[in-house]
Parts: structure tokens; C-alpha cells; sequence
């Protein structure tokens, strides 16, 4: 039985989707809330150790990335299929790009011995402990979900190729986009919470 | 219509053949009933743990197992009733079969997704299945993993609680599919005031399984990672609270309470209109009231906290709360009861289940307020009375349900019918057990005895006796019950269309459904429970004489 494709169910069912993942970090900022109200200062000091260049970099990045997706959907509309395939590998290279310079600030902290459960944090105040803790969970849950966002543009990548996203279908794309605005999204919220506002 | 055109005759997507039309099916009919038979193994497994924990408390001292057994056996009574039986067991196994066709549709919005449900539902019970036989053995810490606990214990409690986290997806992505279901696939001219209860309860719970199921992911993760990276985020030593632990589990886990109620409800206000040949009472206000309960809900976790150490203004505005939740309960029930006002009662054995749930869940429910008054609250916490009143919302309440919609749409899903005789000897059977298996532990807990224990003081024995008497009645009773729905296979007993002269979209296709559920394109009718123009036919005699 053939349908006409429902495009504003299937986007409907995305934002869905997509206010589960805000609930899902929700529940870290939660933490991070009651936490900074317990121990601000240790939290200050946790913030000015974090290097703001990278964040800031980082951020740079995933705007940029996040308009290249925007644009390759339009791209895609106006049918140059060239255009879209280098703007979606665009995009993928700058979540590689996050993800490297995520693992040189992991690497430097943890070379300095801070890492969950590192003799540096144990013996430290404990507010600094939970600071730590928190940047490396939130931090790496969203570093899990650039890497999801990057398999998906990946995905939709091979299926611009192949042409079966063209301009008639395009929700894969579309909502590939619409999963790397959110990690995005998110990023905005986590950058100013741990470098900036501190 | 001849049988070869119902959807056990084709596949979906065609081509399929033998098991692989199952495990690869789209069709939301084969995916309710592989959720089904899923279901009811569980559901039979864990009723058996949970009738050798009442063995062992039938006599004082040990009787069949140690004490380290019994709390593995409680946690694994516990884990699968909730996860893998009562959350999913109305919408995965009701839900998928008559959302889509009571409002018209021929199947889900994402079909695949649909699937994939199943898969992680599977995924997630062999998840457990693999935490029993694996490392320490099953949890020992309940099924609500309170920390410190969950983090220091030996035994498997990772595993378990990547299962419950996989079942929390599997959950969530159902109420997602539901929700764009109602909105975008309902029948031309079927308006939300329109929409059958059952569906509204649906919709309801879905929007709650959406918006709590993420806590609780992130929840277990968290216990996860703390105790394989020891962070500490817990941990008062390292400058964490376990207090946070508990509002973010229970900021879940109590929504959860009305994602496996709230169908029940629903169920009920399907069936007690159909037996009272009576328009249902009240239909927008079930409809609001389901709202209601699904909203205020979602703000009364912290009941569950009261002796935790929380402020006493917490406790105070969460206790108002917590009662502001049996306002739309009420409601609901006084509709119910209502609707069999001057009704022309026809008795079968849907309706008697359902009958049974309005008197035990209502039980439950006045119970739950002496819970959630905080005074009393301290007195009963932790106590037999709290386990006891829990069952009688969620076995009572929900599982009645469930056995109701078994019985009502069984004739629809199989298209044969039951032997009535047999169906009320069971039904009768679990109820009278259930009655003699839980007031007992009602008055236990009054008496003082605390749950989770596996032994107790003298005199607590009388109590403890008949409750383990009564359990063995629900067993006889449910294997009585399980049996006689099977045998109907065997006998094969045609169902008509419509054996019970219903009003909704369902009772007006073949039974079974053909493969898209529709032959002609449904006729949308004002209102959905309008009784006038059911034949006298079902008026008058009851569902023996009809075939």
C-alpha cells in the first residue's frame, strides 16, 4: 500500500526524540544546580582550571559545523547533490575536530592526575571532587552523542551518495541535522557552565 | 470474509515466510502478540518467585532459602515485574494491537521503530536473564538500586541495571510512536473528543513515558558509572549526596506508577460501558482526569522520601500534592460506577475482572493516602502495610486489568473464544486469593513487620501463614486462567465480529483483523460509546446464546 509520506509526523516524532535526550541531560544539569549551590567555590576554581581556549575553539566548531548541516539540507533541495556531499563531510570533520581537541583537554587533566577517582581528587576538597566528576560525565556523554550525531551524518552521507535521500526524500538528512543541532544545542549550555560563568 | 485474508495469513512486509514473518514483521498485530506470549512468561516466572518468597515466610525461620537468596529473589521478583511485566504489559501487548485500530489506522506511525521496541524489550530481558547466571549473581539491593548500596554490593548489579536502562528505551520509544500515531493517523473525522478512553489512557501514559523514562536513563547510568569509575557523585566521602540519588530515581520510577496504571484505567472505561449497554459517563471528564493524573503525577516523587531526610517543608508540599493525585482517581472510579447506574448489566468475565479492579484498586488507593499523609507515613514506612498496598494498586489494579483486556480481546485477537465457566472459576479464584494473600500483610504491616525480610518475630506467624495460603490460591487461580485462554486454541470456538455488541472501531472488523486491520474505510461515529444503534440483538441475551 503505497502513502504519501507523512514529512511533519516524521519530524514530530524527532522532536520527541529530541526533548527525551534534553530530559536525559536534564537530569546531569540537576546535579551540576544542587552542586554549585553546595560547593561554589570549589566549583570557581574547578572552572578557571578548564582551558577556555579549546572550549571556546570547540564551540566555534560546532556552530560551524551545525550551519554546514543547515546548508546542506537547502543543498540538497536545490538539487546540487555535489554541493551537499562536501558540506556533510564538512561537518563530520569538525566533530572529528571536537573530538580531538576533547582528547588533548581530557589528556592534559588527566596527565595533571584529575580523573574520577584519581589520588589528586581523593585527597582534594570534596567540592572539587564532584566539579571534576561532573565535567567528565557530562562532558563525555556528550562527546558519546557527537560521535552518535557523526554516525548519523555518516549514514545520511552514504544515502545522498547513493541517492536515496534526493530532493523529494530528505528526512534522513533532515533529521540527522536535526540530532547534530541538538548536540550543538547542548554544547552551548555545557561550554558557559564549566568555562565561562565560573 | 474467509480466514485467508486475516494478518496470521499475511505477512508484513510480504514475502516473509515461517518465523521470519515474525521477527521481521512490521505489523503492529504480530509485534502485540510476540509482546504478548513475552509477557506472559515472564509474568508466570516471576509470580513463581514470588510464591517460593511466601513459602519461606509461611513458617518463622528458614524455611526453603537463606536470607541472601530471598533478597536476590525479591530484587528479581521485583526487576521483572516492573521492567518487563507491568510497565509494558497493557500498551506493548493492547496498545499495539488496538491503538492504531481504534482510531482508524492501519498501523503505527513508525513501523520499524515498532520493532525495534520489541528487540530491546527482548534485548533487555536476556540482559537480565544473563545477570542470574553471571558474575556474583542477581542484585541483592532491590529493584530500586538505592545507592550506597547498588555501588559497593558485589553481586551483578551493572548488568541488571543496563537492562532496565535498555527497557526504559524500549518503553520510551513505544510512548513516542503512540503519541505521533494519535496525532498524525487518526480517521477522517475522528476529532480528540472523538478518540475511544482506551486510546485517550494511551496517549496519557505516553506523554509520561517520554518525559520521566530519560531521568531514569541517566539515573542508571550514573549508577554504572560510579561504580565502575568510583567518581563519587553519590557519595557523601567524596562530596556527593545519595539523597539526589532518590529524587532522581523516584522523579521516574513514581511517574512509572501511573504509566502502568493508567492503561488499566483505561481498559476499564473500555469495558464497563460495553456490559452496562450504557453510555460511558462523564467522557471528557475520564479524558481530563487522565491528563490530570498523568501531570500531577509527575510532582510527587518525593513521597517516597519522607523519612529520607528531606525538609519538612518538602514533605509538607509533596504530601498536599501526593493527595491532589487521588482527586482525578476519584473521578474516574465515581464515573465508572456511574456509568452502571440504571445500566442493563450483563455479567461476563471482562466485566467481572473489571468489577474487581475498581473494588481493589480503589483499596490501594485509599491506602496510598494514608501513605501519603506524612504523619502515618512514618509510622508504616518500610513496613508489610506499604508492600501490600502497592500490590493492590499494581496486581489489583493494573494486573486485574490485564487479565480483563485479555478476556475481552482475546475473541478479537485469535478470533475463537474462551469457555466462560472456567474463565469465571479463575477469575474468581485470583480475586478471592488475592483478598486472602494481601489483608493479611496489610495488618502485618500495621502490626509492625518490616518488608524485605526473610524471617520474623512469633508474632507475626498467623498472618504470614495465610498470606502464603492465599498465594498459593492467585497461583492456582492465574495457572487456571492462562490455561483456559490456551485450550481455546484447541477447542477453537469461532468468535463472531462483535461478541459483545461494542461501539469502537475494533468490534467493526473481522476477527482477526485482516492485515490492514481495515476493508472498507472506517465510518467515524460522533461519539464512540452510542449504544442506540447497537442491535437489540446484544441487548437482550448474553454471549452463550449468540453463537
Amino acid at each position: 500500500m503505497e502513502k504519501d509520506i507523512d514529512r511533519t509526523g516524521i519530524r514530530l516524532g524527532m522532536w520527541l526524540f529530541l526533548y527525551s535526550e534534553i530530559i536525559l541531560f536534564g537530569g546531569l544539569f540537576l546535579l551540576y544546580a544542587v552542586y554549585f549551590h553546595e560547593y561554589p567555590k570549589n566549583f570557581a576554581e574547578g572552572g578557571k582550571a578548564l582551558d577556555r581556549i579549546i572550549g571556546s575553539v570547540n564551540t566555534v566548531i560546532l556552530l560551524l559545523s551545525s550551519f554546514t548541516v543547515a546548508a546542506s539540507i537547502t543543498a540538497i533541495r536545490r538539487r546540487s547533490k555535489k554541493l551537499a556531499i562536501f558540506l556533510i563531510t564538512f561537518s563530520i570533520l569538525c566533530g572529528c575536530l571536537f573530538l580531538v581537541n576533547k582528547y588533548v583537554e581530557w589528556g592534559t587533566k588527566i596527565h595533571h592526575d584529575i580523573f574520577p577517582n584519581s589520588a589528586t581528587l581523593q585527597n582534594g576538597p570534596p567540592g572539587t571532587n564532584i566539579f571534576f566528576g561532573l565535567y567528565y560525565v557530562i562532558t563525555g556523554l556528550h562527546g558519546l552523542h557527537v560521535i552518535v550525531g557523526m554516525t548519523l551524518l555518516a549514514v545520511s552521507l552514504v544515502f545522498v551518495i547513493n541517492g536515496r535521500v534526493n530532493e523529494d526524500r530528505f528526512s534522513m538528512l533532515e533529521n540527522s541535522g536535526l540530532y547534530w543541532h541538538l548536540v550543538d544545542m547542548i554544547w552551548i549550555f555545557v561550554f558557559p557552565l564549566f568555562y565561562l560563568v565560573l | 470474509m474467509t480466514k485467508q485474508q486475516s494478518f496470521y495469513e499475511t505477512p508484513s512486509p510480504p514475502g516473509l515466510r515461517g518465523i521470519w514473518a515474525w521477527l521481521l514483521t512490521r505489523d503492529h498485530k504480530r509485534l502485540a502478540l510476540m509482546y504478548l506470549w513475552a509477557i506472559l512468561l515472564w509474568f508466570s516466572l516471576a509470580m513463581v518467585l514470588g510464591l517460593l518468597m511466601r513459602i519461606e515466610l509461611m513458617w518463622p525461620g528458614r524455611t526453603i532459602m537463606g536470607p541472601e537468596t530471598y533478597n536476590a529473589m525479591f530484587t528479581l521478583h521485583g526487576v521483572i515485574m516492573i521492567f518487563l511485566v507491568v510497565i509494558p504489559a497493557i500498551p506493548a501487548v493492547f496498545g499495539n494491537f488496538f491503538l492504531p485500530i481504534q482510531i482508524g489506522a492501519d498501523d503505527v506511525f513508525f513501523p520499524r521503530l515498532n520493532l525495534l521496541s520489541w528487540y530491546l524489550y527482548m534485548l533487555g530481558g536476556v540482559f537480565a536473564i544473563i545477570s542470574l547466571f553471571s558474575g556474583k549473581g542477581f542484585p541483592d539491593t532491590g529493584w530500586t538500586f538505592y545507592v550506597p548500596f547498588s555501588v559497593s554490593t558485589n553481586t551483578n548489579v551493572s548488568l541488571t541495571v543496563s537492562a532496565a536502562f535498555i527497557l526504559g528505551m524500549s518503553s520510551m520509544l513505544t510512548g513516542l510512536n503512540f503519541i505521533t500515531t494519535v496525532h498524525r493517523m487518526r480517521a477522517k473525522g475522528m476529532g480528540w473528543m472523538q478518540i475511544p478512553l482506551f486510546t485517550w489512557s494511551l496517549y496519557a501514559t505516553a506523554w509520561v513515558q517520554l518525559l520521566a523514562t530519560p531521568v531514569i536513563g541517566i539515573t542508571l547510568i550514573l549508577v554504572i558509572l560510579e561504580r565502575l569509575l568510583s567518581i563519587g557523585l553519590f557519595e557523601p566521602d567524596k562530596g556527593g549526596d545519595p539523597l539526589l540519588y532518590q529524587h532522581l530515581f523516584w522523579l521516574y520510577s513514581h511517574p512509572a506508577v501511573y504509566i502502568m496504571i493508567l492503561p488499566g484505567m483505561g481498559v476499564v472505561s473500555e469495558i464497563i460501558p460495553i456490559f452496562s449497554r450504557k453510555s460511558i459517563f462523564g467522557y471528557k471528564a475520564i479524558v481530563y482526569s487522565s491528563l490530570a493524573i498523568a501531570i500531577a503525577g509527575s510532582l510527587v516523587w518525593a513521597h517516597h522520601m519522607f523519612t529520607s531526610g528531606i525538609s519538612d517543608v518538602s514533605i509538607f508540599v509533596f504530601s498536599l500534592l501526593t493527595y491532589l493525585v487521588a482527586i482525578p482517581s476519584a473521578v474516574k472510579v465515581f464515573s465508572w460506577i456511574s456509568t452502571m447506574y440504571k445500566g442493563s448489566i450483563q455479567m461476563t468475565p471482562p466485566l467481572f475482572l473489571a468489577l474487581a479492579f475498581i473494588y481493589l484498586f480503589s483499596v490501594g488507593g485509599l491506602t496510598g493516602l494514608l501513605l501519603g499523609a506524612a504523619g502515618t507515613n512514618v509510622y508504616v514506612h518500610d513496613t508489610q502495610f506499604v508492600v501490600s498496598h502497592f500490590h493492590f494498586t499494581m496486581f489489583g489494579g493494573t494486573g486485574f486489568a490485564f487479565f480483563a483486556a485479555l478476556h475481552f480481546w482475546w475473541p478479537k485477537m485469535f478470533g475463537v473464544m474462551y469457555n466462560m465457566k472456567r474463565a469465571y472459576i479463575a477469575s474468581i479464584l485470583i480475586t478471592i486469593g488475592f483478598i486472602f494473600h494481601f489483608i493479611p500483610m496489610m495488618i502485618l504491616g500495621l502490626m509492625g513487620m518490616p518488608r524485605r525480610y526473610f524471617d520474623y518475630l512469633p508474632q507475626y506467624a498467623t498472618g504470614n501463614f495465610l498470606a502464603g495460603f492465599g498465594a498459593f490460591i492467585i497461583v492456582a487461580g492465574v495457572a487456571l486462567m492462562f490455561t483456559n485462554l490456551l485450550l481455546s486454541f484447541r477447542v477453537r470456538q469461532e468468535a463472531p465480529a462483535d461478541p459483545w455488541g461494542g461501539t469502537t472501531l475494533e468490534w467493526t472488523i473481522p476477527s482477526p483483523p485482516p492485515l490492514h486491520n481495515f476493508i472498507a474505510t472506517p465510518e467515524v461515529k460522533d461519539f464512540p460509546y452510542d449504544f442506540r444503534q447497537v442491535s437489540d440483538h446484544y441487548n437482550t441475551m448474553n454471549p452463550k446464546e449468540q453463537e
